[in-house]
């Protein structure tokens, strides 16, 4: 029962997502973009943040594409949890296990604060404890944030607290496959796993990777 | 063309070029009269500046590595080295701000890689002129773009840095980028060659003819603005960066690493030429072999060309195998192109022929030397009262006005773009005063901080020099950090003409006295001369990078944390409008107080220690005023205060002098830190936080501004100004 926290060639928060893992007393381990199978033992997969493929042609759609992919996308379709962060999701989106696309903020650039983030949707294994409107204080970071898609017809469940920061849809933040095994969000939760840090509350998005 | 306008076209003085013959005993040819012009530039050799860097101090028990090699190290303990180095690319983000400003990002990060060190941390320290020009306006956000792109893309974050806007950097601006690396203290690298029969292997990017030139023709002459230089400068590429970082740390984990070195200035002749030289030992290369992006590219080029994200590495012939895989597996070329050899001579070879065939010393050490002309030249003198404008009618419209500058305002803006939390380590984040990251394996934090006071170091160079210095090492005790070492990049005008030579030694004399004060050792630095035009030359910018050590668990922040608390200014001397913001760069600023200074540090750091601060801010740019408002801002919490003082109102809000801080402390432990406090420094009660206006007391007037307006004229001072057409 381990974690596998996937590494592509640009992947930068590898490290950050290992220790959130192994900081609630779960079990991860790297697994490389190269393979074709995961780690044996793999139970949940994590596609950590970063410019895989220096964010080449779109970023993530070159990863969506590596030979690990497809196994993701068998351990995803056979009811394995998978939950992608900032290039992550993008690389969710890409791939099309999760709906809709990541395009540019509004603001043309690059961002890097605080936020807050609303629960939508509590029925999924990806925000613990708290109810529908509680918020949660993450960190966004991206240039290429902002969801575009069908958002009636998605499964969100986080959404932007008060200003949009990027220009999503529906101020989204995070949002699920139907069936919730599979979870994309910009934000990083593995930055607010430690109090040292100003927030704890990305623990609960981490828990659900080896609830 | 002759090979005398050759030798001139490349940046060589005629007496330069007549050395030349004296040393190699003949003539050189083309390739290595470019590489001579090239090592012996400003940029590479320090020609004018390096008798006057002596004067640093340079040692101490924690010194691993001093200047010398790509970065310094110093000892953290449990077996750990904080890598640390400053770097200048001002002409080129001159020339391209976007690739200016991220290609310096990119060599100072393989400058720190170089040493077998992790980078952990960016800082970037800019000039650019005032916002209302359009020329600055556009340098300043492409090269803000610039260090964004490449620090976010390679995952270490940017943590800091400082900026300013002044029209003396309008044609010159300053783009000085610091990086902080870990290392285990025995697996520190070094750029010596040694073992004749080793394999050298070029890895990372192919060579192409991007930055032909960069360190002689645009590094080191003063910019004109008929000339068109961008193919001097060179163009990032920060995602094979990230794979180069990643693969360069898997082989020096392995140890597969004998000496490392990155190709910067010079590209492969510096490289090729300093691990030779600084090993005793030459280097034979085959330029043949050599990745390249293009076709048709002569010796000298692929000698000299600055393409971006190269490692020249010396590893054992039986490990180059292994080498090659690893690099493989990053998808990243990796290229045996020679051997270290007995000989002392670098060798070059091309279709099988010696193009090249020199002593690598000649063109790594012994370029020469130059003293500056350091004609004494008059200190500006303070300023009487009949020399001060009048006061202002309205205080609280010239505080908010103040608080809407671009030089007092909010950061954020900048700091937004950068990636400043990736590797969740970053305890305090920018818009302080210094940041803290934390360290791994519970060895504690590092307080990282840039700083310079450079109209001070115009007005008065020498106590300029020390301000800037106790400016970086009070920014480090605010946060309740002990300082631990120092690096510095020395921005100035072209030291041949007027007073900045003798600028130049007074701010390094200062800057010294300061450094040995506080036992802070400068472990590496950087010079950048000639920025200046034939309009405008720039203040003296010594820009100073300091680290020092914190328990991450106590570091303070600035802002105000409750109602309640004892406002508190802590320090010692006068504070004056000379050389202030608020009155510009005239008079003379108040000179800093040795012992004063360490006092004061001494004391933020125990009481911090002892549990007593609850925050604490250095008063700079902008005086009390702006410093309170600061303290106030983040937490939403106004604060009530008195300022028993016999200046004028504007210089008591306004005034600025070293050696300030603003602190808050509970009312219960007040009596405590007022009791710990040196004869040196004073510890003033000077109000309470609370309520949503901060309000300031003086003994004729009460100035009034609620929280709210005052952030809404702080957050709007950069995007503001560059709103403004």
């Amino acid at each position: 029962m381990s974690v596998a926290v996937v590494r592509f060639p640009g992947t930068l928060d590898h490290v950050s997502a290992l220790a959130a893992v192994t900081g609630i007393g779960g079990q991860a381990q790297y697994a490389w973009h190269a393979d074709d199978e995961l780690p044996q033992g793999t139970s949940a997969v994590l596609l950590p943040g970063g410019f895989s493929y220096g964010d080449h042609l779109r970023p993530g759609a070159i990863a969506s594409r590596s030979p690990i992919m497809a196994a993701v996308r068998r351990h995803a379709e056979a009811g394995g949890r998978v939950l992608g962060i900032c290039n992550g999701f993008q690389m969710l989106c890409e791939s099309g296990l999760l709906p809709g696309a990541l395009i540019d903020n509004d603001s043309l650039s690059f961002i890097c604060h605080q936020a807050d983030l609303e629960v939508v949707d509590d029925s999924t294994p990806w925000t613990g404890d708290a109810g529908a409107g509680d918020t949660l204080s993450i960190p966004i970071k991206h240039h290429g944030g902002a969801w575009f898609g069908d958002a009636e017809a998605a499964r969100v469940v986080l959404r932007y607290h008060g200003e949009n920061p990027n220009g999503s849809v529906e101020r989204v933040a995070g949002l699920a496959n139907a069936t919730g095994n599979v979870m994309g969000l910009m934000p990083h939760p593995e930055e607010a796993c430690d109090p040292l840090l100003g927030s704890t509350d990305g623990r609960a998005l981490v828990k659900g990777l080896v609830a | 063309m002759s090979e005398e306008a050759l030798h001139r076209q490349l940046g060589l003085t005629d007496d330069e070029f007549a050395h030349i013959p004296e040393l190699l005993g003949r003539d050189p040819n083309e390739p290595e009269l470019v590489m001579f012009s090239l090592m012996w530039s400003e940029h590479c050799s320090y020609k004018h500046s390096r008798k006057l860097l002596r004067r640093f101090p340079v040692e101490s028990d924690r010194v691993l590595q001093g200047p010398g090699e790509n970065a310094g190290v110093i000892d953290i303990g449990a077996g750990w080295g904080l890598s640390l180095k400053i770097e200048s690319h001002n002409h080129p983000s001159a020339v391209e701000p976007f690739e200016g400003a991220a290609t310096g990002v990119g060599g100072i990060v393989r400058d720190i890689l170089a040493m077998g060190s992790r980078p952990i941390a960016l800082l970037d320290s800019l000039r650019f002129g005032e916002l209302e020009s359009s020329r600055s306006k556009h340098l300043f956000t492409r090269a803000v773009e610039g260090i964004g792109h490449y620090g976010n893309c390679i995952g270490v974050p940017t943590v800091g840095g400082e900026v300013s806007f002044d029209e003396r950097y309008e044609d010159s601006c300053l783009v000085n980028a610091m990086c902080v690396g870990l290392v285990r203290a025995d697996r520190i690298l070094r750029a010596a060659a040694e073992g004749p029969g080793n394999a050298v292997v070029l890895i990372g990017n192919r060579t192409g003819r991007d930055g032909i030139g960069g360190a002689s023709v645009l590094a080191s002459a003063e910019l004109s603005e008929d000339e068109d230089r961008r193919p001097s400068v060179q163009v990032s590429d920060p995602f094979t960066e990230r794979k180069l970082m990643d693969c360069c740390l898997e082989i020096a984990d392995e140890g597969l690493f004998v000496a490392l070195q990155d190709l910067g200035a010079a590209g492969l002749t510096s490289s090729a030429s300093e691990m030779a030289a600084k090993g005793g030992v030459g280097l034979d290369i085959d330029l043949d072999l050599v990745p390249l992006r293009e076709t048709g590219m002569a010796a000298a080029e692929i000698l000299v060309s600055e393409s971006q994200e190269r490692m020249l590495g010396v590893v054992l012939p039986r490990d180059v195998e292994r080498v090659i895989a690893i690099c493989e597996r990053w998808d990243l070329d990796a290229t045996r192109i020679g051997t270290v050899t007995e000989s002392p001579n670098l060798v070059a070879r091309m279709g099988g022929e010696a193009v090249v065939d020199l002593p690598a010393g000649l063109l790594a050490d012994e370029a020469p030397l130059y003293d500056v002309p350091v004609e004494p030249q008059p200190i500006s003198a303070p300023l009487g009262p009949e020399e001060l404008p009048s006061e202002p009618v309205d205080l609280r419209a010239t505080w908010l006005e103040m608080m809407g500058r671009p030089n007092l305002g909010s950061r954020r803006w900048i700091y937004e773009q950068y990636d400043h939390l990736v590797g969740a380590n970053t305890v305090v984040r920018p818009g302080g005063d210094a940041a803290v990251v934390r360290l791994p394996d519970g060895i504690g934090g590092v307080a990282i901080t840039t700083d310079c006071a450079e109209v001070h170091c115009e007005l008065a160079p020498r106590e300029g020099g020390m301000a800037t210095v106790f400016e970086a090492a009070r920014n480090l005790a605010v946060v309740g950090a002990r300082p631990l070492a120092a690096t510095d990049c020395l921005n100035f005008p072209n030291p041949e003409k007027g007073p900045t030579g003798w600028r130049l030694t007074e701010v390094i004399e200062g800057m010294s006295q300061a450094l040995e004060a506080l036992e802070v050792p400068v472990v590496s630095g950087n010079v950048s001369l000639y920025n200046e035009s034939a309009a405008r030359r720039i203040y003296p910018t010594p820009v100073v990078g300091m680290v020092g050590s914190v328990d991450p668990e106590k570091a303070l922040g600035h802002a105000f944390q409750g109602d309640g608390d004892a406002v508190v200014l802590i320090g010692y001397g006068p504070r004056r409008l000379d050389g202030s913001e608020y009155l510009g760069a005239r008079g003379c600023p108040p000179a800093p107080d040795v012992a004063s200074e360490i006092a004061l540090n001494g004391l933020l750091v125990e009481a911090n220690d002892s549990g007593l601060l609850k925050s604490a801010h250095d008063v700079a740019a902008g005086g009390f005023a702006v410093a309170l408002a600061e303290c106030g801002m983040p937490g939403d919490l106004g604060a009530t205060v008195e300022l028993d003082t016999r200046s004028r109102a504007d210089e008591a809000l306004f005034g600025e002098g070293s050696g300030w801080v603003l602190a808050s402390c509970s009312s219960e432990n007040l009596a405590r830190l007022t009791a710990l406090a040196p004869p040196e420094v004073a510890v003033r009660h000077v109000g309470q936080t609370g309520g949503d206006q901060v309000k300031i007391g003086l003994p004729a007037s009460t100035v009034s501004a609620s929280v709210t307006e005052l952030a809404a004229a702080y957050e709007a001072a950069i995007p503001g100004a560059l709103n403004e057409h």
